[in-house]
């Protein structure tokens, strides 16, 4: 139920290389030109869209490499 | 990343090392240093004594024949380099790290495994093409991109600096994964000296690091797609690149200041024996630079120890974590600021003697090359880093 808002949110703040809209849930965002920085402006946004706050153990490069990895990071934090 | 298993030289025979490294040092490195700064030419006589000790495979696991030295160890060595001549140092420092990123991301390539067996026979002194003519200094992004064809890579890669390029055997370089691929989806491959061409696009006639021959190259490379590293470079950054980078400049940066306090030193002590009854005033700058240099040596050895427990824990979470990252950009800000600051306080102690070229005080080579510390990778694009990278901070 995430999904669409966090494809929003990818399109804004992901400075990818590829449209969002041509991306499965399962593509590897960091091979659609997803920096490390740029995930910076993501879970800004994210946090501030689902009124959330990422603990630091969640801030590794895992949790920003697919949509569906994003989408179940968001999940987690807001059933918290 | 597997957790590393670097052992270390045992303690004794590590010490013997580097009594044979400051041995060389003394009749070798430093007997060319001056020459070398002043025509900007390759250090041949320093890098031929390394390579005689086998130090260029020092980093290379026992098994494979290198020495297995800890990340501990190569920062001593660089840092006793730096004493004599920052561009033999700097040199061994560039080399090792890219000695490092096989070691950490390669083993699992046979024709990898291979390569490191040659460089402890034959010594092999890499160089590194990493950034490139269109991305503005961000190694995070490439233009040129690899192109893997039938088990065979090529690739055309403008690089504005490479440093030593004609001087060394081969060359790691980063690409694009792909032609396809966007600009941050890179690898790093392997490019060996016999299936390389370079033209040369630009020269290096600088302020300081003279000798480490720092010039632009068009690299042409082919070669066997083994030769790429199987991981992305992102992460060969993040866990290798990047913190052993900033471990050997901070320590070979520390040689140079050290140098420099150990010539103010010899200087205050000339000055108090002429009048050994009123302590000179020279001599409480020299207890404040002092000070300033322990604050630095400190900064270095606890980057470097959390970085060799990581290796041996080998938690990729860790080094990907932005945490990690603000650290080792830190440990960089701080010790290319602490050298100029270092060098120029050695400098107002020295007084005239160490403005001069020809004193044994002069400080003026080490001043020149602590220079160049904050603008290899400038330190206003790793602030700019680091301002970003703060903002996911809630604490540390």
């Amino acid at each position: 139920m995430y999904a669409d808002k966090v494809r929003d949110i990818l399109t804004q703040h992901g400075r990818l290389s590829s449209p969002v809209d041509q991306l499965q849930d399962t593509s590897d965002l960091y091979n659609a030109g997803l920096t490390s920085l740029a995930t910076v402006g993501l879970m800004l946004a994210l946090e501030e869209q689902f009124n959330i706050e990422f603990p630091d153990n969640m801030l590794s490069r895992k949790t920003f490499a697919s949509i569906e990895f994003i989408v179940d990071a968001v999940q987690k934090l807001v059933d918290k | 990343m597997q957790p590393l298993r670097q052992q270390g030289a045992a303690t004794e025979d590590f010490s013997r090392l580097l009594d044979r490294v400051h041995e060389i040092s003394r009749d070798v490195v430093m007997a060319s240093a001056r020459d070398v700064d002043r025509d900007a030419r390759f250090p041949s006589e320093g890098i031929g004594a390394l390579k005689e000790l086998k130090l260029l495979s020092a980093y290379v696991p026992s098994e494979l024949g290198g020495m297995g030295l800890d990340v501990v160890q190569i920062a001593k060595i660089c840092e006793v380099l730096g004493q004599y001549d920052g561009s033999v140092a700097m040199i061994y420092a560039m080399h090792q790290i890219q000695v490092a990123c096989l070691v950490h991301h390669g083993l699992g390539s046979s024709d990898l495994r291979t390569y490191l067996q040659q460089l402890v026979q034959q010594q092999r002194l890499i160089a590194s093409a990493t950034t490139e003519v269109g991305t503005g200094g961000d190694l995070r992004s490439s233009v040129c991109a690899i192109d893997i064809r039938e088990g065979r890579f090529q690739l055309v890669k403008k690089a504005p600096v490479i440093s030593y390029g004609a001087h060394a055997d081969d060359i790691m370089a980063t690409c694009r994964r792909s032609v396809d691929a966007p600009a941050s989806d890179q690898v790093m491959v392997l490019a060996r000296k016999d299936s390389y061409t370079l033209e040369p696009i630009s020269g290096w006639d600088t302020l300081g690091f003279r000798g480490t021959c720092s010039s632009g190259f068009v690299l042409t490379a082919s070669g066997s797609a083994e030769q790429v590293l199987a991981i992305p470079f992102a992460e060969i950054l993040s866990q290798t690149m990047h913190p052993y980078s900033h471990i050997v400049w901070g320590s070979l940066w520390l040689g140079i200041a050290t140098d420099a306090v150990n010539h103010a030193r010899g200087f205050v002590r000339e000055e108090a024996r002429r009048n050994p009854s009123i302590p000179p005033t020279s001599s409480l700058r020299l207890a404040e630079v002092s000070s300033v240099l322990q604050g630095m040596r400190n900064n270095i050895a606890v980057a470097v120890t959390d970085y060799r427990r990581m290796l041996a824990d080998g938690q990729h979470d860790v080094f990907s974590g932005f945490g990690f990252a603000i650290r080792t950009n830190n440990l960089k800000l701080a010790s290319s600021t602490l050298i100029v600051d270092i060098v120029s306080r050695a400098l107002l102690i020295c007084g005239i003697s160490g403005y001069r070229n020809d004193s044994r005080f002069s400080l003026c080579r080490h001043l020149r090359d602590a220079y160049g510390a904050a603008l290899m990778v400038n330190n206003d694009r790793i602030m700019n880093h680091n301002a970003t990278m703060l903002l996911t901070q809630r604490e540390g």
